[in-house]
Parts: C-alpha cells; structure tokens; sequence
C-alpha cells in the first residue's frame, strides 16, 4: 500500500497490529480519525493510555479490576468459600452474565501447554494453592475449556489440593463440548453451574 | 457396491471423458503417462476426497484450466448415488452427494470403501517404521472410531510431553509432579492402542498368510511379528517411569505405541534384504488383500479393489494366479491398469474372466 504520509502510514501499522484488523480496514479507520476533531482523537486515543496505564489486576482473583481488589471479591454478600477456576478474565465475563453463580473466581491466566511455552510458574496456581492451604476455601469449581489442556490443568490442580479437603467440581460439558466458556450462551452456562458434576466422575482416571 | 459410471472434467490430462462401468473386472489398459493411473485417482478421489499421487488437489487441474470435476454414480443397495467433487483454483473443495454438498468430508469417508494396491506401497517394505503404524491405523481407525480418537489425543499429550522434557533441558530444571499430570494421561491411552493392535494383527495376519499362499503357491515362508516395547505385563506407565533418565537426555519420549513397528520376514530373514523384488511384490499385495478382506467383513460389502500397474516385475504364474483370485465373485468390482493390453487379455481369457477392457491413449479413453 502506498500511503502520501508517513504519519497516516505509522497509524495504519498500529490499527493493523490489532487481531482481526487487515491493512484495508486499518486505512478507513485512520482516514476516518482524520475527519474527526482533534478533541475527539486526543480523547480517543488518552482513553487507551489511561486504560493501560492505570488498570489493575485483582490481588485476589487476577480479574482486571479499577482498585487493588476487584468489585467481586470486595462483595461481602458473595459466598468466598466456593472459587470458580478459569482460564482468563471472559469466562469471569461469561458466568457473571448468567447471574446463577454467588462464589468469587480465580483466574488463571491461560492454561497448562508446554507447546506454548506454558508451565504451571506461568500461570497464577500458586496462590490459589494458597488459598486452598488456608482453610477457608469449600468447594472450587474447574470451569477451564473442554480441551486435553484444559483436563491437564484441572488434573495438576487437582493432585495439588487433594489433601485439603475440598469438594471439587467441574462444570458439566454434555452441553458445550469443544466450545470455549466465551461461546457458550447463558442459559446454557448458567444450567451447567447449576449442575457441575463431582471432579472425580469427570476425569479418565 | 460397484461404480456404474465415471465422468472427468480438466482432470490431469482428460479435458472431458465419460465412460460406462460395469460390476467385475474393468481394465484400463496404455503406455505409461497416457493417463491410466490418472483414472484410478479421479475414482480415488470419488471414495476418499482426494488423490492418491499428489497432496494437493490444485494439482489435479489440466493444464491451463481454471477447475477440475470429477463425477460418479455408484450402486449400492439397490440405489443409485451420484457422488461428485470438484476443485477450483482459489475455492474450497466443492464434494456432494446426490447433489447435496457435504458439510464435513470425514461424512462422506469410508461410506464407499476402496483398497488401492500400488506400486507406491513399497514404501511399507522400505521406509521407516512410521509408514508401517499408518497401515495399521488407518485400516483400525476405518472401523473404529474410538481407536482414531484415542490415537489423536495420544499424539496430543505425547507433543506436550516432549516439549515439556526440551524445555527442561533448556532450562536445566525438572519437576516430575510436572511431567507425571502428561504420563498419568499417555498411559491409559498407550495400553489402549496397544491392545486395539494385538487384536487386529491377531485376526489380520492369519488372513494375509492365506493370500501370499495363494500367490506364491506356497513356496515361500514369511512372517509379520508385531513389535512392540509394552506386552501384557509392561504397561505404558511402568514404560514411562524406567525410560525417564533416557527420555530426560534425550528431550523426547523414547518410549511408547509411536515406536511400534512391523517386522516383515522371509524365512526368518527381513524381508527388505533378503527378498527378491517379485517376492516383496508377491508380500505387499497379500497385506492389501488382506485389508481388502478385513474392511469387506467389518463394512458388510465388498470394496473396490484398485490394481495399479502391479503385473511390473511379477512372474505370470503368480499374476495368473492373483487374477484367478480376483476375478471370483467375492471380490465385487476390480480396476486394473496394465501398459501391455495382449498381456492382460490372454491373462483373462485363461482365467476364463470376462472384463471390461477400455484403451488410454493421448488423454482418450475407448472401449475394446
Ligand atoms: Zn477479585
């Protein structure tokens, strides 16, 4: 593409780096920034630094939140001794649009994949080992994707808490085979929170 | 089951061709590259989507061509299905049935079986051990799902297991509880697959002992042993856990059903060093006939039975007697391609056959 300036050139790279954005798309996005007042483009693009600069990760549960601890886990009227374990902050998204759940979250960030370069140390499992040590904790619900990886994860998990006296659960997957918590719709997830089946029924072994 | 008619559009070196079929024996009979074998792909395709020869299917168009289409119409329990599949240049595979376009080609796979026997399955005799667990899995993954899933997660957890024993060799760390949550997975799906493979070689060698007999008319002793580290008292996790100083150093897992392998032998000897080329000939069409045999019992009917150029270093006794073989009614319909057309029809006439004879010429088909 042969563009007339290097700074409309420089902001189609950016809009081009974004996933799902191709170099067409990228053009009619800065064209049309061009056409709009410098207010307007100043506070769209401080919207964005501000975002990044200032957003936080819950110390609690790792879901993004605007202060140290997040909206959820501040909630008292929350029930903190069932942790709902997921993969990343849309499936805290995803369940929470269901409204069927009272229990906090644990997010892991990702889940267990050595092909991607993924260990148990990338992932926020030790604090929720923590959490499992301290007592506090009744039940935890594994609600990572349907995948080898996402069994993998569960399991080491699992094995990990197993002394602590926790009643484990998985939310069940007759509905959602294959899809990601992120694709299920509501009424779907929000029946199978309702009827998670006990973790040792779930597994091969 | 039998195909009644076959149609080609820019296929390879047909620019357009329609020929009618018939149950039995159908010869396609011209020098080579004039486009006999092209044949037997363009029915490939109508069983298994894509071709037998080349790994792209744009390949396929004629020359200058924009798209390729192959059509035909099969017979199978008393009705008529008009398969067809086309491809274009920039386009998805276009694959229907009956007019009804496929949503996902693993439907269509395996409804209209087809065993192939040609002169590319020396590879099984020659090249690595690889070739010869694909053998094995595509005919068990024919007729058992279960077998085909089991095997994909296998391949699955056995890359995360590998990546994990590089990765900690590059970080000069290791963690077994770690490596454990991938083993405690690959066990169960390892003695799985093992025994799936006992128990089809159990009842798949005895079958292709019968047939090499028949085609070297007993003269020859061989053998196929399965190979493999597990047994009934080793179980892929005791495997894992003895093997794990090795498979630390080695930065991959050294052991387990993806090192299983076949061994072919000729009077105690491998059958790759010690067999003359119309013996391992003579040994190769009695595995496919044998996975002939197995798919006709499971399916319920007889495949098709394609014979690509096998006559090639084969002695006439032993070709007469597999066209003996093939030719009796329990074979269903057999496609044969031959460069010497006397060769072939004094063969038949012997074996007192009646065929379907066309002649290939120049990307022409005409019928003898
Ligand atoms: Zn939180």
């Amino acid at each position: 593409m042969n563009l007339p300036s290097k700074l409309v050139e420089a902001a189609v790279e950016q809009f081009a780096s974004l996933p799902g954005i191709g170099k067409r798309t990228a053009l009619r996005l800065v064209l049309h920034l061009l056409k709009q007042s410098k207010e307007n483009v100043n506070a769209f693009s401080t919207t964005f630094i501000e975002m990044r600069n200032n957003i936080k990760y819950c110390k609690s549960c790792y879901n993004i939140s605007d202060n140290d601890i997040c909206e959820i886990c501040s909630d008292h009227k929350r029930d903190h001794s069932i942790i709902c374990v997921v993969e990343d902050v849309r499936d805290v998204m995803a369940i929470e649009n269901t409204m069927q759940y009272r229990g906090v979250y644990h997010v892991l960030g990702g889940i267990i994949s050595p092909m991607n370069g993924i260990g148990p140390n990338e992932l926020n499992i030790e604090s929720l080992i923590t959490k499992a040590a301290s007592g506090k904790v009744n039940e935890m619900i594994f609600a990572l994707s349907a995948t080898m990886e996402g069994d993998t994860t569960n399991f080491y998990i699992f094995k990990r808490i197993k002394d602590y006296n926790i009643k484990t659960s998985v939310i069940a997957r007759g509905v959602a085979v294959g899809d990601d918590l992120e694709y299920t719709d509501e009424i779907t997830l929000g029946r199978s929170i309702l009827n998670r089946v006990p973790y040792e029924n779930s597994f091969v072994r | 089951m039998y195909l009644k008619s076959l149609s080609l559009y820019n296929f390879k070196n047909f620019e357009e061709a329609n020929i009618a079929l018939a149950p039995g024996i159908v010869c396609f009979t011209g020098l080579n590259g004039e486009g006999k074998t092209n044949l037997l792909d363009a029915i490939h395709y109508l069983s298994f989507c894509k071709s037998f020869l080349v790994s792209s299917d744009v390949l396929n168009i004629r020359f200058n061509e924009s798209y390729f289409a192959v059509q035909g119409t099969f017979i199978a329990h008393d009705k008529e299905d008009v398969i067809y599949c086309a491809v274009k240049y920039g386009e998805r595979k276009v694959f229907k049935k009956n007019q009804k376009e496929y949503s996902k080609l693993a439907d269509h796979i395996g409804n209209y079986p087809l065993v192939i026997i040609s002169p590319l399955d020396s590879n099984l005799i020659t090249d690595g051990s690889d070739e010869r667990r694909r053998f094995l899995d595509s005919i068990i993954s024919q007729y058992n799902r279960e077998y085909l899933e089991k095997l994909i997660q296998y391949n699955k957890v056995l890359a995360q297991r590998n990546a994990l024993l590089k990765q900690f060799a590059e970080n000069g760390n290791f963690n077994y509880s770690v490596l454990e949550i991938w083993d405690v997975q690959l066990g169960p799906l390892g003695d799985y697959i093992f025994n799936e493979r006992k128990d089809f070689l159990e009842k798949f060698i005895p079958v292709f002992y019968r047939y090499f007999d028949i085609i070297s008319n007993k003269k020859e002793e061989v053998k196929i042993h399965y190979i493999s580290q597990l047994n009934q008292e080793l179980k892929m996790e005791d495997l894992l856990s003895s093997a794990i100083n090795k498979d630390r150093s080695a930065q991959y897992t050294s052991v387990g059903i993806h090192k299983d392998d076949l061994d072919f032998l000729i009077k105690n000897f491998a059958l790759k060093k010690h067999a003359s080329q119309g013996q391992q000939k003579s040994f190769l069409i009695a595995l496919k006939l044998a996975q002939f045999e197995f798919l006709k019992q499971k399916k319920g009917e007889a495949p098709l039975l394609l014979l690509d150029d096998i006559f090639d270093k084969l002695d006439d006794t032993r070709i007469a007697r597999l066209i003996d073989l093939v030719s009796k009614e329990n074979f269903g319909q057999v496609f044969i391609t031959d460069t010497q057309k006397e060769r072939i029809e004094h063969i038949l006439h012997t074996a007192h056959s009646e065929a379907l004879i066309y002649s290939i010429s120049g990307g022409k088909i005409l019928k003898e």
